[in-house]
Parts: structure tokens; C-alpha cells; sequence
């Protein structure tokens, strides 16, 4: 039987192995967490698709979701991939409800939809406030079910460290065995990638931890390029402190964000003195650090987000999991006391280049969710539709790797040669021992620098610095000294092995930032292009790719 | 800030006969939880320390301990409400791999062996009409996190280890609804013996679950529900 080796067991690795498995080909699932540990578990709002359940969205249409998105992106989305996916999206999520998916539901009994930002129709279906949890799940029921049939097999904590490729062909993959530390090459017929987001390289993201973007290296490693990646989504507020996700739902209900004196100081800037807390993420999330910027923050780092005066039974029923989160991560009831709030990383729009059959430069090698760029968001993801890109491109990718692997050669001669020069350097790694920097000195300087440079605001002498840091830290990183010389679940050697991915992100992320300065008015003669890196050796070269505009043209974005 | 003393059981089965406690001296701010201060300790004093993470935000599961006595989900808990010295060790009734960390294969054997999937029919455009009443019946039985901690903290799984435990009960709880007309019958190898019947009904997985489930009201209701046919094969 042809094999698909899948990196990642979040929903769109799930999603291709239910594909493989079903034309009949097997599916191997490496992930570095048990898949049901992956990120996508918490996901919380929706995912997109014009099922037209609510009564206000009667008249929409996969082409008014795909307007929407293109809108959204600001234009650098590439047209046939959203065209696909919006038209994909009823298709899937009703074959998801058809695996058991629970769904919440409408009087009537249909799954149940809400509006979100930037859509024109209430489109995303949910399951409660727990929409990735249940979609995960499912996915994974049903994986056990071919499990039991033997099409597919799982490596939990299994760490993949390379992409094996020769020539113009991907290979197979090569990974250690966190239980042992022992490292095995892998042959495959197909490779996909599917390793979710970045989140990580910043200091604050809402991003689970093992979001390191480590996979988007790996086909990075492997000669494949990178797209857009300088396209990074940031939250207005996150928890301060672990910055996890303060869901716009409390604002929607009529939450204020307070500076320091207590003043509303969205008021203060022009952009947002009508709209105040209901005007664009992006827009909150800029005016937030202007106020910080200006002395108007606590502790010069956050702001608060105020729900008291919607009183408790209020919050108690429309907001429980956020008082929740308060109470237990932050030790403040919202009832009572104010919300200490700051902007954080939230999403990767970009990632590694692939076409609308999810294939990359390499022959055999894929790539679908959050860690590739089919370019469905261009600059900005509308909530929901990275959920509905996770599992329509999962399925792409996994129909085309069984495709490309049923006609591929059986373990190539050439892969175990390849692949011992690649391990050899890999091993070395836990047996040399060194002198130089630790590594969560590299991790929290990266961080920092990220969060600095190339957050919200970005200017040319700030993002050359930042690029300046990474580059000494890339260098430095070769001499970094791990002290843990176990083989059993070497969490320290585990994290090296992701920083050695982590900087080289953070350089791409830069690099492509840099080709695109901030320019208040719209030169879509100069900006309507795609950045695209290529790794080279470890000397990136940057180049410019056209956007795809085939269903229609760009415009100034007006809400 | 303030000062803790952790106590952390470390265990490495290459090189130690049995599970040994060290400890730890560190400050923390107001709402570190028990998981920034495993973090703190694994970068600063100790980097053999061995425990897993994933979301830190109580929505996966991988962080599941116990943290003075009880078992708890260690991104969730506050370091401040536990007291100056804070005992830690991995949950109880799995295997120790490293200090923390446990081999839940058991666990996951379990969850299959219930067959914990819909077998359905994709024909159709149109979903599953499943009313607001239907579809709250599964409240409850949809929300685990698999974190482990019930079948940790259940005094029958530590004795029997054939009975699959609370939260593969839940699961079979959830695939014996039938919103969907699925039929039950494949189901009925789960019930048996090692199933629902070994419940001693302690409650143990109701008092400690994170989530707030019940596995063991879940138990309850597949005996009423199955009464007489679960014996049947
Ligand atoms: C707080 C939060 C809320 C969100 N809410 C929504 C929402 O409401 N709607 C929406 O549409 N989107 C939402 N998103 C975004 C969405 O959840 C993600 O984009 C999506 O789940 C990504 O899925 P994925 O399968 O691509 O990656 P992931 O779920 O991140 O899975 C990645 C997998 O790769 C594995 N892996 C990575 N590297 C390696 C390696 N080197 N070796 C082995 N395995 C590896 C991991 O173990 C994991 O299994 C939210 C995101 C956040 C942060
Ligand atoms: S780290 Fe995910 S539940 Fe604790």
C-alpha cells in the first residue's frame, strides 16, 4: 500500500488523513503532542460557510463569503483559492455534522450560525464557544475508525526534525522519538505538512506554547519558499500575563477599554472616537499601543478591559468563559475588577508557498492550515476562516499527496544516503557539549525583538535592527549549551531543536516586512504582490510574485 | 511576589529504583500558575525537569498532575491559593515515563476500546435535523478534554485494570445518544463487565474533573438506558 507521511495532528492533518485513508492509500500521523493536544482544540468562535441557516442570512452565497474574504485580505488573497474554499466550505462542514459533530443548533433544528467581523451574513457555524474542540474530535473519532482498518497509523511525540529531499523530490521525513531520543528516517510516498502557526517567535501570542513554527521551517530546510509571511494577525486583547484570548464578545456586549486614570481613551484617537471599542481589530489594537506608548498604560504594558457595569448576572450569561478565564488566569473576577488586557500575536497568514492543489516547489512535498500560505487571507484572516482553511486545504492536500504517491516510486534508493548525513548532523547536537548562551536567552530575545520590531507598528529602521538581532542570534544559536543528556522526554533538547526553526521564521517574517514598508494610500502597482523567500543556504533571497485577480479587482477597504 | 518551596517528585526509570521529592526555592508573581512555575524552575534551576504543555489555557489536556494531593490541570492553578510549599507528582494509575510525565497508552486503549466514532452515511446534502432538546442532551458528555484526571483519581481503575474508566465511559455515553438513529448494538461490547458495571460509584471523577463533567452520572444513565440488552452478546 502507497504511504502519506502527515506532520501534524491538528485539524488540517486530520483532515487529509481522512482523505488518504479513504482513496486507499495508508496515512502516517507524526505529531510532537498527541494530535488531540494540537492548537486547533482551542479554537473557540466558528468556521465560515454559507449554510444560510440564520434568519439574516437567508440570501448569502458561497460568492458573497468569497467577496467577503477578498475584501477582508485587502486584495493580496489569491481568488481561485478563496473561490474554492468558500465553495468547498458547506460541503465539508455539513460532512463534518454528518461524523457526529456537535454542532449547536437552531430552533429549527440546523446547525447553528452567528455573525463575525468582516462577513456581511451571520456565517459562522459554531459549537458554543468551543467550535475547535468539537471539530478536532470528530475528526479524530473518526481517524480511530480507519485506525481499527489499518489505514491509519499515529506517532504520538514523535519530533520531526527534517524533510528529506533529493533533487527536485521530496523523500520522506526523518524524526526522533521523544519517549527515546532515538532517530529514524522515514520513507514516503508523499509528505504533507500541516504544523500549524508561528505564534511563538513573539512574546505575546495567543498561541498555544508548541507554536514555534518550527514546521514552516522544515520545508523551508527542504528548499521550498515561504509566502507573505511579513502578514501577521494581531488581538486588541489578550489576557495580560499568558495573553490568552479575550474573545471580541466582550466588547460586543459593551465592555470599555480604560487607561490608567480610567478614562476611555479610544475617544482620543481619531480612527476610533466614533466607533470607540466596536471599530476594527486592527484599528483597537494600534490605538491600545499608541495610548501604552504615550504613559496611558498600566505598568506601561496593558490597559483594562472594563465589564463591571454590565453587572454580574449579565456576564454570568453571556460571557461565562471569559469570566472563566479571569478568574483562574488572572485571579479577577470581571464582575468585580477590571480585566488587565494588551495586544498579542494571534495568526499566521502566511506561511509556506503552495498552489491550489497544495503542492510546494518540491515534487511529493504538500502542505495545508495554518502553516501554509494557499493565500485565502492575504493580509488579514477574517475570524472563522481559518477553521474552514484547516480542513478544506487538509483535504486538498491529502487527495493530491494519495494521488501523487500511488504513482510514486517505493523507497527510493537514494533516501537512506540522503538521510543519514541529515541525522549524523541532528545527533550531534545532543552529544557535543557547549559553552555558549542559553537558550532561553535566544528565545526571550527573539521574542522580544519580534514584539518590538515587527508587531503592529513597523518602520524601515526598526525592522533592519530587528533583522540585525535575529542574524547575531541565528549565529549564536550554533553555540548554544544544553546541560539535559537524557534520552526520555528531553524537553531541553526539544526546545533547541525548535529554536533552530523559530529564528529562521523570525528572519523570513522581516525580510518580507521590510519589502513593504507602511504606505498610507493604496500603489497596488508596487504592493498587489505576494513576498516570497527562499532559504538558500541561510542566505534568504527575496523575491515578488503577482496576486492572483481573477473574480475581481482591488479597492479601497471601507466599512 | 512571593516566595514558594516546591516539592517535585523526579523519576528517571534508566537510572532510579524509585520516584525521589526535590526541591525547589523560587519567587513568583500574583497569578503565576503551577505551570509558569514548572516553566520558571525547568529554565533557571533545573533543566531535566520533565512535565508536558500544550495550550496553557485548560482546553487540551497534556498538563494533568498532582499538585498537594489533588489532581489538578497545572495551567489552571494559581500558585497563590496553595499555601507556601507546593507538592508535586504525576497523576496516579499510569506508568511514570519521566518525573512527570505518564505513559497514558492505557488510557487511549481504553477510549478505543469503546469505538468511539459515528459510522455514518455521507449521501445527502443536508445536515442532520437534531432539535435544541436533542442536541442539549449531549451537554455534558461532549466538553472532556482527555486530560485523564478522572481515571486517575477513580479508586476502581487503580485495582481492575481491565474497567476503562470514567472518561471512556463519557465517550460511550456520547455515541449511545442517538440524536443521528445510528444503532446502538456495536456499541454493547463497552457496557459489559469491565464497563459500567464496575463503577462503585465513589464519584471520585465528578469531584476532580476540570471541566465540571460526570462520568459517573454518564455510568448511571447507560445502565438505565441499556438495562437487559448490554448482557445480550
Ligand atoms: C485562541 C485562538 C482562537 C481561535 N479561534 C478561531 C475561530 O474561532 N475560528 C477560526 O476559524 N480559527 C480560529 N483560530 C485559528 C485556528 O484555530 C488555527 O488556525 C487552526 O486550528 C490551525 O490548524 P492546523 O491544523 O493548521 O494546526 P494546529 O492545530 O496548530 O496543529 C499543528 C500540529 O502539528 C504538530 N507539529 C508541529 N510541528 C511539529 C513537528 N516538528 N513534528 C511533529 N509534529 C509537529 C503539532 O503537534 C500539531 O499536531 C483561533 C486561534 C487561536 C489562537
Ligand atoms: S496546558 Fe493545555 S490543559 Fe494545561
Amino acid at each position: 500500500m502507497a504511504e502519506v507521511i502527515i506532520i501534524g495532528g491538528g485539524i488540517a492533518g486530520l483532515s487529509a488523513a481522512l482523505e488518504i485513508a479513504a482513496s486507499g492509500v495508508k496515512a502516517l500521523i507524526f505529531s510532537k503532542v498527541h494530535p488531540l493536544r494540537s492548537h486547533s482544540v482551542a479554537a473557540q468562535g466558528g468556521i465560515n460557510a454559507a449554510l444560510r441557516n440564520h434568519p439574516d442570512g437567508k440570501n448569502d452565497s458561497w460568492e458573497a463569503h468569497m467577496i467577503d474574504t477578498i475584501k477582508g485580505g485587502d486584495f493580496l488573497n489569491d481568488q481561485e483559492a478563496v473561490a474554492l474554499m468558500c465553495r468547498e466550505g458547506a460541503k465539508r462542514v455539513m460532512e463534518l455534522e454528518k461524523m457526529g459533530c456537535p454542532f449547536s443548533r437552531t430552533p429549527e433544528g440546523r446547525i447553528a450560525q452567528r455573525p463575525f467581523g468582516g462577513g456581511v451574513f451571520p456565517r459562522a457555524a459554531y459549537a458554543a464557544d468551543r467550535t475547535g474542540h468539537a471539530m478536532l474530535n470528530t475528526l479524530y473519532e473518526q481517524c480511530m475508525r480507519a485506525r481499527e482498518e489499518g489505514r491509519i497509523d499515529f506517532y504520538d511525540e514523535w519530533h520531526v526534525l527534517s524533510v528529506i529531499a533529493s533533487g527536485s523530490k521530496c523523500l520522506g521525513i526523518a524524526a526522533r522519538n521523544m519517549r527515546d531520543s532515538e532517530i529514524k528516517p522515514f520513507p514516503a510516498g508523499a509528505v504533507i505538512i500541516a504544523t500549524g502557526g508561528a505564534g511563538r517567535i513573539y512574546s505575546h501570542s495567543t498561541n498555544a506554547l508548541i507554536n514555534t513554527g518550527m514546521g514552516i521551517a522544515l520545508g523551508y530546510f527542504a528548499g521550498v519558499s515561504l509566502k507573505d509571511m511579513e502578514f501577521v494577525q494581531f488581538h486588541p486583547t489578550t489576557l495580560y500575563g499568558t495573553n490568552i484570548l479575550i474573545s471580541e464578545g466582550a466588547r460586543g456586549e459593551g465592555g470599555w477599554l480604560l487607561n490608567k486614570d480610567g478614562k476611555r481613551f479610544l475617544s482620543d484617537y481619531p480612527d476610533s472616537a466614533s466607533s470607540m471599542e466596536m471599530a476594527p481589530r486592527d484599528i483597537v489594537a494600534r490605538n491600545i499601543i499608541k495610548e501604552i506608548r504615550r504613559g496611558g498604560g498600566v505598568e506601561d504594558e496593558y490597559v483594562y478591559l472594563d465589564l463591571r457595569h454590565l453587572g454580574e448576572e449579565k456576564i454570568q450569561e453571556r460571557l461565562p468563559g471569559i469570566r472563566e478565564l479571569s478568574i483562574k488566569f488572572a485571579g479577577i473576577d470581571p464582575a468585580k475588577e477590571l480585566i488587565p488586557v494588551q495586544p498579542g500575536q494571534h495568526y499566521t497568514m502566511g506561511g509556506i508557498d503552495v498552489n491550489i492543489k497544495c503542492e510546494t516547489g518540491l515534487n511529493g512535498l504538500f502542505a495545508a492550515g495554518e502553516a501554509s500560505c494557499v493565500s485565502v487571507h492575504g493580509a488579514n484572516r477574517l475570524g472563522g476562516n481559518s477553521l474552514l482553511e484547516a480542513l478544506v486545504f487538509g483535504a486538498v492536500a491529502g487527495k493530491s499527496a494519495s494521488e501523487y504517491a500511488e504513482g510514486a516510486e517505493k523507497y527510493p534508493e537514494a533516501f537512506l544516503k540522503e538521510s543519514e548525513a541529515g541525522l549524523k548532523e541532528k545527533t550531534s547536537f545532543l552529544m557535543n557539549s557547549r559553552t555558549g548562551k542559553s537558550q532561553w536567552d535566544i528565545w526571550e530575545e527573539m521574542r522580544k525583538t519580534m514584539m518590538e520590531t515587527a508587531g503592529i507598528f513597523r518602520n524601515r529602521d526598526g525592522l533592519t535592527k530587528g533583522l540585525n538581532i535575529i542574524s547575531r542570534l541565528i549565529g549564536e544559536y550554533d553555540g548554544i549549551s544544553l546541560s539535559d543528556r537524557g534520552g526520555v522526554m528531553n524537553m531541553e533538547l526539544y526546545w533547541a531543536e525548535e529554536l533552530r526553526g523559530s529564528l529562521r521564521v523570525a528572519e523570513a517574517v522581516l525580510i518580507g516586512a521590510l519589502a513593504r514598508e507602511d504606505f498610507p494610500g493604496r500603489d497596488d502597482e508596487r504592493f498587489l504582490k505576494h513576498s516570497v523567500i527562499e532559504y538558500n543556504s541561510g542566505s534568504p533571497e527575496l523575491s515578488l510574485k503577482d496576486v492572483d485577480v481573477s473574480y475581481c479587482s482591488p479597492a479601497e477597504r471601507r466599512y | 511576589m512571593k516566595d514558594y518551596t516546591f516539592r517535585i517528585s523526579r523519576f528517571s526509570p534508566a537510572r532510579d529504583a524509585t520516584p525521589y521529592f526535590r526541591e525547589y526555592k523560587l519567587r513568583l508573581g500574583d497569578s503565576s500558575t503551577v505551570l509558569d512555575a514548572l516553566f520558571y524552575i525547568f529554565k533557571n534551576l533545573d533543566p531535566t525537569l520533565g512535565f508536558r504543555f500544550s495550550c496553557r489555557g485548560s482546553v487540551c489536556g497534556s498538563c494533568a498532575m498532582k499538585i498537594n494531593g489533588g489532581h489538578r490541570l497545572a495551567c489552571e492553578t494559581q500558585a497563590s491559593g496553595l499555601g507556601n510549599l507546593i507538592t508535586i507528582s504525576p497523576v496516579s494509575n499510569l506508568p511514570v515515563i519521566k518525573d512527570l510525565i505518564v505513559d497514558m497508552e492505557h488510557f487511549w486503549k481504553n477510549y478505543r476500546a469503546i469505538k468511539p466514532f459515528l459510522v455514518f452515511n455521507s449521501s445527502g446534502r443536508e445536515e442532520h435535523i437534531v432539535s435544541p432538546h436533542e442536541r442539549k442532551r449531549l451537554n455534558g458528555l461532549v466538553e472532556c478534554i482527555l486530560c485523564g484526571i478522572c481515571f486517575s483519581s477513580c479508586p476502581v481503575t487503580g485495582l481492575d485494570e481491565n474497567y476503562l474508566g470514567p472518561a471512556a465511559l463519557l465517550k460511550l455515553a456520547r455515541f449511545l445518544e442517538k440524536e443521528r438513529g445510528e444503532t446502538r448494538e456495536r456499541l454493547y461490547p463497552g457496557i459489559t463487565r469491565h464497563g459500567v458495571w464496575s463503577c462503585r460509584k465513589a464519584y471520585n471523577c465528578q469531584e476532580s474533573c476540570p471541566k465540571n463533567l460526570s462520568p459517573a452520572k454518564a455510568v448511571r444513565n447507560i445502565i438505565f438506558k441499556t438495562a437487559g440488552k448490554a448482557f445480550r452478546k
